[in-house]
């Protein structure tokens, strides 16, 4: 059984079978097999945030959830919120603020900032702290992240009205 | 670090998970979650030869009401628990702690019985199940036990559950009328490990306590009931009680020393913690007006 396992799932749109042992984690997977590289491995233990990406729906940490766990499961990584324009406005409102240096929390960020915003339209400063505090960067200070998610909150409700 | 190479098998129903635990005992880990699990392993803390993956048994997730109990299935994860109006009514507690555990990310995946049987002295839920009397009921092959949640906990990491047991739910009692609860930990960061803790259920009657259990948890090598509550049950709270039952609570805890704090800091927020807990319970602001703790 330590053999490579068959799974079957559907990554950002697209079904994709394969081949792969018990130990490799989500993020390995996506990296490596898939070359989709926009999701990043920081810590490896799930305290950075870096490899956030969703599963059914929902976000996760790709480093905690291992590769055969997602056998029927879809998963959607940054490249594919960023290519379906899902999340082109909090993108845009990012370079706007410089709520980014070096790039590497960045699309764990926006996955997190995009789940929040879908779940609450008018999160508060305090709101938007508490549903990216597991999300670490250590070029920014925060602000100018928080800047930027409430940002696209306001002109996504703008938008709307 | 990348986890260590390990045999994978799904579950198909709790008798076979049962036997896959019964046929390879210690050297088989249960996989719930995996949000404790996945980094000991990646960290290579733990290197199990089989992981069970529970994670598709259906029968052990969901909450149900059913007379003075609340059941909640092992697999029922933290973001059920937060969205669930059941545990709102019944275990305000529990839907108010969930808050602090770890991240939205975390949450999504992270289950109540994974939590329990993983037994992080520093880690809310423990707690919660301590202060809310929860009964945790384990299966073996040979039958079910149900073990008191005071009794469950053992130390760091460790429980009344053996290799060849597997946590299949809790039952909390149903929220009795005119009770209270109050929650509250000390954190460098939201969502972080917390240096200090208290999970509080209580019973408030004309402005005293008929019943209170305190909680503790990352002040010791489990979550602690501590028995200082004995001192202010059914007594006019004065500040001269509440801080005979701070001294009494400073007495009985025997925290540890770590990176984020020394025991005696842990032992000062253990009374912090009592003296807002009683302050609010009660609504008297006077128990921690001007008192430095």
């Amino acid at each position: 059984m330590t053999a490579a396992m068959s799974i079957s799932l559907d990554v950002n749109g697209e079904r994709v079978d394969a081949q792969v042992l018990p130990r490799l984690n989500l993020a390995d997977f996506l990296r490596e097999h898939l070359q989709l590289t926009g999701t990043h491995v920081g810590c490896e233990h799930g305290v950075c945030g870096a490899c956030t990406v969703r599963v059914n729906g929902e976000i996760v940490r790709s480093c905690l959830m291992l590769a055969v766990q997602t056998h029927g499961a879809s998963v959607e990584t940054i490249e594919g919120l960023s290519d379906s324009g899902e999340i082109a406005d909090l993108q845009a409102a990012f370079r706007n603020r410089n709520a980014l240096q070096c790039g590497f929390c960045t699309p764990g960020m926006l996955m997190a900032a995009q789940d929040l915003l879908k779940q609450d339209a008018e999160p508060d400063r305090k709101r938007i702290r508490e549903h990216l505090s597991g999300n670490y960067c250590r070029c920014t200070g925060y602000q100018a992240i928080i800047d930027a998610v409430e940002t696209a909150a306001r002109a996504r409700l703008g938008r709307r009205s | 670090m990348k986890a260590s190479a390990f045999s994978y098998t799904r579950a198909t129903s709790v008798v076979n998970a049962l036997e896959l635990l019964g046929a390879h005992g210690d050297k088989a880990k249960v996989l719930s979650g995996g949000q404790s699990l996945m980094p000991a392993m990646n960290l290579r803390l733990i290197s199990p030869e089989l992981i069970v993956d529970i994670g598709e048994i259906a029968e052990l997730r969901g909450i149900a009401v059913s007379g003075d109990v609340v059941t909640i299935g092992a697999l029922t994860r933290h973001v059920d628990l937060t969205r669930s109006p059941e545990i709102a009514a019944h275990a305000p507690l529990l839907t108010e702690a969930i808050a602090h555990v770890a991240h939205p990310a975390i949450r999504n995946r992270g289950t109540l019985g994974g939590s329990l049987a993983h037994a992080d002295p520093a880690s809310e839920l423990p707690a919660c199940m301590v202060a809310l009397n929860a009964t945790i009921v384990v299966r073996g092959q040979s039958g079910e036990r149900r073990i008191a949640a005071e009794d469950f906990f053992r130390g760091i990491y460790e429980t009344a559950l053996s290799p060849q047991e597997l946590l299949v739910a809790v039952e909390l009692p149903v929220g009795q009328n005119n009770a209270a609860h109050f929650f509250r930990e000390f954190a460098r960061r939201h969502g972080d490990y917390a240096i200090a803790g208290l999970a509080a259920q209580a019973i408030v009657e004309r402005d005293v306590f008929a019943d209170l259990r305190l909680a503790f948890f990352a002040v010791g090598d489990r979550p602690v009931l501590a028995k200082a509550a004995r001192k202010l049950v059914n007594v006019a709270i004065t500040l001269a009680v509440l801080s005979d039952a701070s001294t009494a609570l400073a007495q009985e805890l025997a925290p540890h020393d770590d990176q984020q704090a020394s025991a005696s800091m842990r032992r000062h927020l253990a009374k912090v913690l009592l003296a807002r807990c009683a302050s609010a319970l009660l609504g008297r602001s006077d128990l921690i007006a001007g008192r430095s703790v």
